[in-house]
C-alpha cells in the first residue's frame, strides 16, 4: 500500500489522505456530543440523553425473524446527535430582516473553516503514506496562523446579525482570541525552540529521544515527552487554557454567556446556520485534541518508553520488547492512538465543563495577561539558558540552570506582584460557604435579651 | 511558478499600490483610509519578494550574490510587517483616542490644525 | 502547446496566477469601494491571504505564513474590533456623497498606473524566475530566514523590536481612559 501511494501524483497522495485520515477523524464529533451530554448529566447528577437508538423487536410480528422476536438492542442514546441533527434541518430557517446579508451568510462557513483546515499539517503515523496531508516546514506556525481565522466566523456572525447582544458576543470573542493567541504562541514557541524545528514531524522524532536528553539508564528507556519535562509541563498547562479560550468553550464562552447575552454571537441563526456553529466547535474541539497529543505528548506513540532502548539494555525479553515497540508506535494502531489522545482532550473539556464557573470579563483578561502571558514568557527565557547551558556543558548542567533560572524568575515574579500590592489598597475578599454549617452565634447573641420592662 | 513573468507580480503590485492611493485620497473613513495605507504597504512587499526571486541581469552575478539580494528582499518584507504591526497599533488607539473625544471620526471635520 | 500573446507565453501557472490575482486585484477595489466598513475590512482579508499564496508561489514560503498570522490573526481583527466598537458606539455613517474631487482622485490614480505601469512593466515581461540551484532552493523557509535575521540583519532587527516596544507604549498611554 505504501509504494503504492508514494508513487501517485502528490495531490492526489495529499487527497487520499484527507478523505482516509482527516475525514473519519471528524465522525467522532456525533459521538463527542453524546459523550458531552451524558458525562455532563453524570457530573450534574442527573441522567442525559438515554433513549434514542433503542430498538425492541415485536414478539408475536410475523416479519420478524424468529431469532430477534422480543430482543431488545440498547443504545445508550448514541443516536441522539442524528436525531437532533435531523431536527436541526427541518426547523425553519428564519432570516431577521435587519441582517447584512452577504455576511450573515458567509459566517458560519468561515466558522467551520479553521476546523476542517487545521489538521492539514498533522502526522497520524510512522509511515510516509500516513504523514500529513502536508509536511511543510512551517507546520506550526500554519496551526497558529488557521487557527487565527476562527475569530472571523464569529465577529462577522455578530456585526451581520444587527443584534446588540450578538455584537457584544462578537467584540468579546475578538477580544479573547486576540489576548489568549499571544500566550498560546508563545507556549509553542518554547516548545519550537526546544526541538529545533517547525515541523510537527521532527517535533514528533525529538519526543521519541531520551528523555531529558541524558542518554543512560534509566532515562534513555524513557520517551522525552514535552510533558514529561519541566518547560514542557508549563507551556502544556498554558497551552491547554488557551487551548479551551480558542474555542471558546466553558469556562470562557463568553461570546455566548446565556446569561448575559442571550446566546451571544448566534442569537440570531437558526436551522442548519446554527448547526454549523455548533460543528465548527466541536470540530475544533477534536483537531486541537490531535495538536496537542502531538504536541505534548508524543502523537502517535500510546506510552512514553522507549521499547527499542529496551530491547538493547535487556536483551533476554528480546521479543516482547519487539512486539511491545511494534504496539506502542509502529503499527496501524498508530493513527488510532492519536485519536485516543485527542478523545481524552476532549473529555477533560468535558471536565473542565462541569466544574467551573464562568469567568467574569475583567477575570478573562487578567488572566490572560497578567498571568498566562508572563508564566509563558518566563517559560521561554528558562527554555534559552537550557539551550545555552546544554549546548555549552552538559545536559546535567542545563537542567541546573533551568531550575536556577526557573527560581529566580520566580522570586522576581513575586517580587514584582508584591510591589504592586502594595501600593495599591486590597480589595475586600470575600467567601461563599458552600456547605451547611451550623451558623455559629456568639455567646452574646445567644443570651436571650433582657427583659427591658421589669 | 516558473511561467510567470516577473511583469505579472509587478503588475499586481502596481494595480493594489495606486487603488490605496486612489483609497486613501477619496474614502472620508478614517478607519478605511488606514486599510489603504495596509493596501500600499502589502503591494510594496509584493514586489519585494517579487524582486528577490526573479532578478533582471542574474547572468552576471555570482551565487552568493544572488543569494544575498533573496535574502535582502525577504528582510525588508519582515521589518515592513513589523512596522505595520506598530502603525496599526497606535493609529487605532488614535482613533479611539479621537473618537472618544470628539464622538465623531470623520476625516475632513479633523482641523483644529488648520491655521 | 503554450500560445503566445504578445511576448508572453501562456502557461498553465500563468493562468492559475491570472485567477489568484485577479480576485486580489477585485477585493483591493473592494476595500476601496465599499461603503461599509467591515465589507472593506473583509475584502482586505482576503485579499491578504490570496497574497500569502502568491508568497507561497515565489518559494517564500515562511513568509506567506507569517502573512497569514500577522496580517489577517491580529491586524485586520483588529480592524474589526475597532470597526465595530465605534459601530456600537453610535457612530453615525460618515456621509460619503458624490463629490468632484472623488472623480478627480479616481483620474489621477488612474493616470498614475498609466504612467508607472508604461515605465516600469515592459522589460520585465520577459523576465522568468531564477533558476535555483539546490542549495539555495531552501531560501524561503525558517532556517535560512532566522540565520540571515541574526547576523546580517541583527542591528536593524533589534531597531525594529525597539519600534515595537515604542508601539506598544504607544498604544496604552493612548488607550488610558484620561489623556
Amino acid at each position: 500500500m505504501a509504494d503504492f501511494v508514494q508513487h501517485l501524483h502528490p495531490a492526489l497522495q495529499a487527497l487520499i489522505r484527507v478523505v482516509f485520515f482527516v475525514l473519519p477523524s471528524f465522525l467522532i464529533v456525533p459521538g463527542l456530543i453524546w459523550w458531552e451530554r451524558r458525562l455532563l448529566g453524570w457530573m450534574q447528577d442527573r441522567i442525559g440523553p438515554n433513549r434514542v437508538g433503542n430498538i425492541t423487536f415485536s414478539r408475536t410480528s410475523r416479519f420478524v425473524p424468529s431469532l430477534l422476536r422480543g430482543k431488545k438492542f440498547r443504545l445508550f442514546g448514541l443516536i441522539q446527535p442524528f436525531a437532533d441533527f435531523g431536527k436541526l434541518i427541518f426547523k425553519e430557517d428564519i432570516t431577521p430582516s435587519a441582517v447584512d446579508r452577504a455576511i450573515y451568510f458567509i459566517a458560519p462557513g468561515l466558522a467551520l473553516f479553521p476546523a476542517l483546515a487545521l489538521g492539514g499539517t498533522i502526522p497520524w503515523g510512522p509511515y510516509p503514506w500516513l504523514t500529513p496531508v502536508a509536511d511543510v516546514n512551517v507546520g506550526i506556525l500554519y496551526i497558529m496562523a488557521v487557527s487565527s481565522f476562527g475569530v472571523y466566523g464569529i465577529v462577522l456572525a455578530g456585526y451581520a446579525s444587527d443584534n446588540k447582544f450578538s455584537l457584544m458576543g462578537g467584540l468579546r470573542s475578538s477580544a479573547q482570541l486576540i489576548s489568549y493567541e499571544l500566550a498560546m504562541g508563545m507556549s509553542l514557541a518554547c516548545i519550537v525552540m526546544a526541538t529545533g524545528s517547525l515541523k510537527p514531524s521532527a517535533m514528533l522524532a525529538n519526543q521519541n529521544g531520551p528523555l531529558w536528553g541524558l542518554d543512560y539508564p534509566p532515562f534513555n528507556l524513557i520517551q522525552n515527552w514535552n510533558i514529561l519535562t519541566p518547560y514542557g509541563l508549563v507551556a502544556a498547562i498554558i497551552f491547554s487554557i488557551c487551548m479551551i479560550a480558542e474555542t471558546n468553550r466553558p469556562p470562557f464562552d463568553l461570546p455566548e454567556a446565556e446569561n448575559e447575552l442571550v446566546a451571544g454571537y448566534h442569537t440570531e441563526y437558526s436551522s442548519v446556520k446554527f448547526a454549523a456553529f455548533f460543528m465548527a466547535e466541536y470540530l475544533s474541539i477534536i483537531v486541537y485534541g490531535i495538536i496537542w497529543s502531538t504536541v505534548f505528548v508524543g502523537g502517535w506513540h500510546l506510552l512514553p518508553f522507549r521499547f527499542d532502548a529496551m530491547a538493547h539494555a535487556y536483551p533476554a525479553f528480546g521479543d516482547v520488547w519487539n512486539f511491545l515497540d511494534t504496539l506502542n508506535g509502529s503499527s496501524l494502531l498508530a493513527p488510532v492512538w492519536v485519536i485516543a489522545k485527542a478523545c481524552c482532550v476532549a473529555t477533560s473539556y468535558i471536565w473542565v465543563r462541569g466544574t467551573l464557573p464562568r469567568l467574569r470579563y475583567d477575570q478573562l483578561m487578567s488572566l490572560g495577561w497578567k498571568s498566562l502571558l508572563p508564566f509563558a514568557t518566563a517559560n521561554l527565557i528558562v527554555v534559552a539558558i537550557w539551550i545555552v547551558a546544554t549546548k555549552v556543558s552538559s545536559p546535567i548542567i542545563g537542567w541546573v540552570a533551568v531550575l536556577l533560572s526557573a527560581g529566580l524568575l520566580y522570586a522576581l515574579y513575586k517580587a514584582i506582584n508584591r510591589l504592586n500590592s502594595a501600593n495599591r489598597p486590597n480589595l475586600e475578599s470575600r467567601s461563599i460557604t458552600m456547605v451547611d454549617e451550623p451558623p455559629q452565634r456568639r455567646e452574646a447573641e445567644l443570651v436571650d435579651p433582657a427583659p427591658a420592662a421589669t | 511558478m516558473n511561467g510567470v513573468p516577473l511583469a505579472a507580480y509587478i503588475g499586481l503590485g502596481l494595480f493594489m499600490f495606486t487603488t490605496g492611493v486612489v483609497g486613501v485620497t477619496v474614502r472620508k473613513n478614517p478607519i478605511v483610509i488606514f486599510m489603504c495605507i495596509e493596501l500600499m504597504l502589502n503591494a510594496v512587499n509584493l514586489t519585494f519578494l517579487a524582486f528577490a526571486r526573479y532578478q533582471l541581469n542574474s547572468a552576471r552575478q555570482s551565487s552568493e550574490q544572488i543569494q544575498h539580494s533573496m535574502m535582502a528582499g525577504q528582510m525588508m518584507v519582515i521589518f515592513v510587517m513589523a512596522v505595520a504591526a506598530a502603525e496599526v497599533a497606535v493609529g487605532l488607539g488614535i482613533i479611539m483616542a479621537i473618537f472618544r473625544l470628539r464622538d465623531n471620526v470623520d476625516i475632513d471635520e479633523m482641523n483644529l490644525l488648520r491655521g | 502547446m503554450n500560445q503566445t500573446i504578445g511576448g508572453v507565453t501562456v502557461t498553465p501557472e500563468l493562468l492559475m496566477f491570472g485567477g489568484i490575482a485577479g480576485v486580489a486585484a477585485i477585493c483591493a477595489v473592494g476595500v476601496v469601494a465599499f461603503n461599509n466598513a467591515v465589507r472593506s475590512a473583509l475584502c482586505l482579508v482576503v485579499n491578504f491571504f490570496l497574497l500569502a499564496v502568491l508568497y507561497f508561489t515565489l518559494n517564500a514560503e515562511m513568509l506567506g505564513i507569517t502573512q497569514v498570522v500577522v496580517y489577517t490573526g491580529a491586524i485586520m481583527v483588529l480592524f474589526l474590533f475597532v470597526v465595530m466598537l465605534l459601530n456600537l458606539g453610535g457612530v453615525k455613517l460618515i456621509n460619503e456623497k458624490a463629490d468632484p474631487k472623488k472623480f478627480v482622485g479616481i483620474l489621477l490614480g488612474c493616470g498614475l498606473f498609466v504612467i508607472l505601469g508604461a515605465q516600469i512593466l515592459p522589460p520585465m515581461l520577459q523576465a522568468l524566475p531564477l533558476k535555483v540551484s539546490p542549495d539555495m532552493a531552501k531560501f524561503g523557509g525558517p532556517e535560512a530566514i532566522g540565520r540571515t535575521l541574526f547576523t546580517e540583519y541583527v542591528y536593524p532587527f533589534e531597531a525594529v523590536s525597539v519600534l515595537l516596544l515604542i508601539g506598544i507604549v504607544g498604544s496604552i498611554l493612548l488607550a488610558k481612559r484620561r489623556l
